[in-house]
């Protein structure tokens, strides 16, 4: 079998997508993949063109394609880097870092990136916020997934955006889905979808565009875009079921292709008959420091993480 | 022979496969990985010649 051409034009394709039955060359790759996100936008009704969104980049292939696309879109999208303080021996937040400032700097001038350093707004980042002896990286990364989600919130709502869009592709979306069913795990499910509409008290909608592309394709629309991204994973994501799942689902794709899209698509569609009544949110209150929403009266868990009277302790 | 650029290693292999067969040959998911031949994305049905050099990038990212 010699290489498939692409089905727009003659040229040798660069890609071959076999659960859509279509190979590709660069350029008609690139018009896909900005189409083809541009009609998920819309048919999940994520933002409208006016909408100013925040787009959550990371320095990865997933959140800089993404910050690329909607720019190439004529959307209006600034982004945010947390610097997370990760160094584990690697420098990983500071190499990552580099990478969105580099890639930042080659945009136009009304397009903003706005950086949060976690260790100078409140003295400890992530390692140190999780706790010199907390139990390995479970606990780390629920803190960081914590002080990420409250930052982007708070963020977005104090600059006014109308929602915060995140890189997260169909396998990041098949692999949480997949771990949820297996623990049957309806208030997750429930909750799962590329939309979450934004609330009171602060919770901004959250949106994941790249949600039907293939973990491949994000990488690949990096590279045919000459996308400068860290290619390594953070130190701590070692040995993650998240990873485990994503090769299980994988080699199932090797044998069927599809196989992931159909799971991740007919989770959506079965989503829609709202095949998992009565699981409403909790009701939530505003957090007597910041305001943003808390399922519990007092403190939510970000002020109480950060409250400068426990550094050092615990 | 050809040479590999995977992760932070380098190896040698006969070329004259597509990059598909590579792949599976190293015992990786074709699903997992794309090929960069002199900074250009390559299909994984693209024959490798005698020689030359080739950069595998793994896709799957964690956390
Ligand atoms: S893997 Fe790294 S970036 Fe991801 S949640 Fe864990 S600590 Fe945070
Ligand atoms: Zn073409
Ligand atoms: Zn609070």
């Amino acid at each position: 079998m010699g290489v498939h051409r692409c089905r727009k034009c003659a040229a040798d394709s660069v890609i071959n997508m076999p659960q859509h039955r279509l190979a590709l060359c660069a350029s008609h790759f690139v018009e896909w993949v900005e189409k083809s996100t541009l009609d998920f936008i819309g048919k999940h009704r994520m933002f409208e063109p006016q909408d100013r969104v925040l787009v959550a980049v990371s320095g990865g292939k997933d959140s800089l394609s993404l910050w690329r696309i909607l720019l190439n879109l004529g959307f209006h999208a600034d982004g945010l880097y947390i610097d997370l303080g990760i160094d584990a021996g690697c420098a990983y937040s500071k190499r990552s870092g580099d990478y969105v400032r580099n890639f930042a700097q080659n945009l136009a001038p009304d397009v903003r990136l706005h950086i949060l350093d976690l260790a100078s707004a409140y003295g400890r980042a992530v390692p140190e916020l999780a706790g010199r002896r907390a139990g390995g990286r479970k606990k780390l990364c629920s803190v960081c997934g914590l002080v990420k989600r409250h930052e982007m919130n708070r963020i977005a709502h104090e600059l006014g955006y109308d929602a915060i869009v995140t890189g997260h592709n169909l396998d990041d979306e098949a692999a949480v889905l997949f771990g949820n069913t297996l623990r049957w795990d309806v208030e997750y499910l429930v909750r799962q979808s590329p939309v979450l509409p934004g609330a009171a008290l602060g919770l901004a909608k959250r949106v994941k565009p790249l949600a039907r592309f293939y973990e491949r394709e994000t990488a690949a629309y990096a590279i045919v875009s000459n996308i400068d991204y860290i290619e390594d994973e953070c130190p701590f994501s070692k040995g993650a079921t998240s990873i485990r799942y994503k090769e299980v689902l994988n080699s199932m794709e090797a044998g069927s292709p599809g196989t992931k899209l159909q799971f991740y698509y007919s989770f959506l569609r079965a989503r829609k008959k709202e095949i998992f009544p009565g699981y409403d949110r909790p009701d939530l209150q505003p957090c007597e420091k910041c305001g943003q929403a808390t399922g519990i009266p007092g403190l939510c868990a970000f002020c109480r993480l950060t409250d400068p009277e426990k550094a050092g302790g615990q | 022979m050809v040479k590999v650029h995977f992760r932070d290693t380098e190896i040698e292999r006969p070329g004259k496969i597509t990059i598909r067969e590579l792949i599976k040959d190293l015992g990786l998911n074709p699903q997992s990985v794309l090929a960069v031949r002199e900074g250009k994305l390559v299909s994984n049905e693209t024959r490798l010649g005698e020689d030359g050099e080739i950069k595998l990038i793994s896709v799957i990212s964690g956390g």
